[in-house]
């Protein structure tokens, strides 16, 4: 079969267009911070940003004038405080206005959940006494047809381009992923185009070997991009921490608009592509990121000839 | 060693709230130091539950955020976000959890959301997040924030997170499976709620606070228990926990 393993250079040029809705998902793990700078690269504008947590990387994003919307459930760095480029976006217009389409958690959950299995909503026990429907009209509330009462609901979730980052995939696309999951299995399936990227391309042997750990089949997968500490300064669960030094750095740097685009310049617009982003990280950062290892025990799935 | 910090005061009441929950939804910062300290103390059964879709953490570092690496290895389970809202969440297996919160009413209403309007915010806040759905849900919940005129509102900016009633006289939300915030805790002192309207009471004062300065940082006429306690100062073993084990570097001192 026909390899699907294609540089993120292309990967973006080729799925991510102007206008186009895009889900950069993984919760505070697999961030793909690779595939969000190599979008401001090429100049992508006029997107729909969807992410439960926007994070720094929808922060950079948002600074650098890509997107028009943002779909959300938490707006924070998270163990940290703010996410400044978002809110001056939101309370001054800066660098334009930012239109923000908000549930929480649960409901974008059930938003994925719903788009994955083509299915006209979701319901679940949230928003009861909460002002978030009012804000937001597309919450809304069914009546049980079976007598249990009112329940909320909430509309499918079905983006253009979902960019998924995991510890390892084959050519093919399967991909498996251990950690924090989040809702990246949901954004997968309930996205038109998967972009995978991967912290080791592996022979499909790795994978049929262990299938309860793929989470995606390579089936709904359109490319697979092979990019290590690609989801820096995020992190990828046994690979490398997160890099929390960063983290509390963007707290400080954020908060200027001028000193936040000095930082994509040297970092986003200034290096061609992941590579030279890493090899100009202060030396010794990334191996100081290296967690020691802990395996898990193998398990026996039994030779059923 | 007997002096010991406001957040310290905070974080062994809500530990000692714990004492007996079976599971609990932590929060980071002083909620999860408050959750690993009731598991070292008075709950050594308690299940460690984060939103971040993991069950049964044992953290081997403070954890920075609710998603950090720690609180996956060496747990009991852990599965995509959808498994842990749906099943454990929705599920009903979820105690009581702790919130942190920006504005909050008389009847425990919480925002989290934004400061000023909400088309044109004065301040935007994180949102929900979890929140209104773990308020909703969780058996019970335990609202932990400082006590300040700017947080104890009449009225809030918005209402993210449900409490008991929007406003006096009126009933619970119907479909509300939890019993909602039955405790508030604060640096200065601990409130209830009216079993009957729902109401927050001023019930234990933590030791040297008097009620002239409590009512000063609340934004409604305060409702006071009949029999109102002193909150026991944290004990030399509590503090000797949170110190040496719980935070060492001292980052919520």
């Amino acid at each position: 079969m026909e390899s699907k393993v294609i540089p993120m250079s292309e990967a973006v040029a080729r799925f991510v267009s102007d206008g186009c809705s895009l889900a950069i998902e993984g919760f505070t793990a697999f961030i793909c911070f690779a595939a969000a700078h190599e979008i401001i690269r090429q100049g992508r504008k006029d997107l729909t940003l969807i992410r439960m947590t926007p994070d720094l990387v929808y922060d950079q994003m948002i600074a650098a004038g890509t997107a028009h919307k943002l779909v959300f459930s938490y707006l924070g760095n998270p163990g940290i405080g703010s996410l400044f480029a978002i809110r001056r976006a939101v309370e001054q217009g800066i660098p334009h206005p930012l239109e923000l389409e908000e549930y929480t958690h649960f409901g974008m959950i059930g938003r994925y959940l719903a788009g994955a299995s083509r299915l006209p909503f979701f319901p679940l026990r949230s928003f009861t006494g909460s002002d978030l429907p009012r804000v937001n009209p597309r919450i809304r509330t069914l009546t049980d047809p079976y007598g249990g009462g009112e329940i909320a609901v909430v509309p499918p979730l079905n983006p253009d381009v979902a960019i998924i980052h995991a510890q390892r995939a084959d050519a093919q696309g399967n991909t498996q992923a251990w950690g924090i999951l989040g809702v990246q299995k949901e954004a997968a399936f309930a996205a038109r185009h998967v972009i995978v990227v991967v912290e080791e391309i592996v022979d499909p042997q790795v994978i049929r070997r262990d299938p309860n750990r793929t989470i995606i089949p390579g089936m709904i997968v359109d490319a697979v991009v092979h990019e290590p500490f690609g989801a820096h300064p995020s992190y990828v669960q046994g690979y490398y921490d997160r890099d929390n030094q960063q983290y509390r750095e963007w707290d400080r740097l954020s908060r200027e608009h001028d000193e936040l685009q000095s930082w994509l310049k040297r970092w986003v617009y200034g290096v061609k592509d992941r590579q030279e982003y890493l090899s100009l990280q202060p030396a010794g950062t990334l191996d100081s990121l290296r967690p020691d290892p802990a395996l898990a025990g193998a398990v026996d799935y039994g030779d059923y000839r | 060693m007997n002096s010991y910090s406001a957040n310290e005061m905070m974080i062994v009441s809500a530990a000692r709230a714990l004492a007996d929950a079976r599971s609990v939804l932590v929060g980071v910062g002083l909620p999860n130091i408050a959750c690993n300290l009731a598991r070292r103390t008075d709950a050594p059964k308690l299940v460690l539950i984060y939103e971040s879709g993991v069950l049964g953490a044992e953290p081997a570092r403070l954890p920075l955020s609710i998603g950090d690496p720690t609180i996956i290895s060496g747990a009991l389970w852990t599965g995509p976000m959808a498994d842990l809202f749906l099943y454990i969440l929705q599920g009903g297996w979820v105690d009581a959890a702790l919130l942190g919160t920006a504005q909050i009413d008389r009847f425990g209403n919480l925002n989290s959301t934004v400061i000023g309007p909400y088309a044109s915010p004065k301040v935007r806040l994180p949102g929900s997040g979890g929140a209104c759905e773990i308020a909703i849900n969780a058996q019970r919940t335990l609202i932990i924030t400082r006590l300040s005129l700017r947080t104890f509102v009449a009225e809030l900016d918005f209402r993210t997170t449900p409490g008991h009633a929007r406003s006096d006289g009126e009933s619970a939300e119907k479909g509300i499976p939890g019993s909602g915030p039955q405790l508030v805790i604060t640096d200065k002192a601990l409130f209830h709620f009216d079993s009957g309207n729902g109401e927050m009471v001023l019930a234990s004062l933590h030791p040297g606070e008097v009620l002239e300065d409590i009512q000063a940082n609340i934004g409604w006429p305060l409702k006071i228990a009949p029999k109102l306690e002193t909150t026991p100062a944290p004990s030399e073993s509590e503090l000797c926990m949170i110190r040496e084990e719980l935070d060492p570097e001292g980052l919520y001192r």
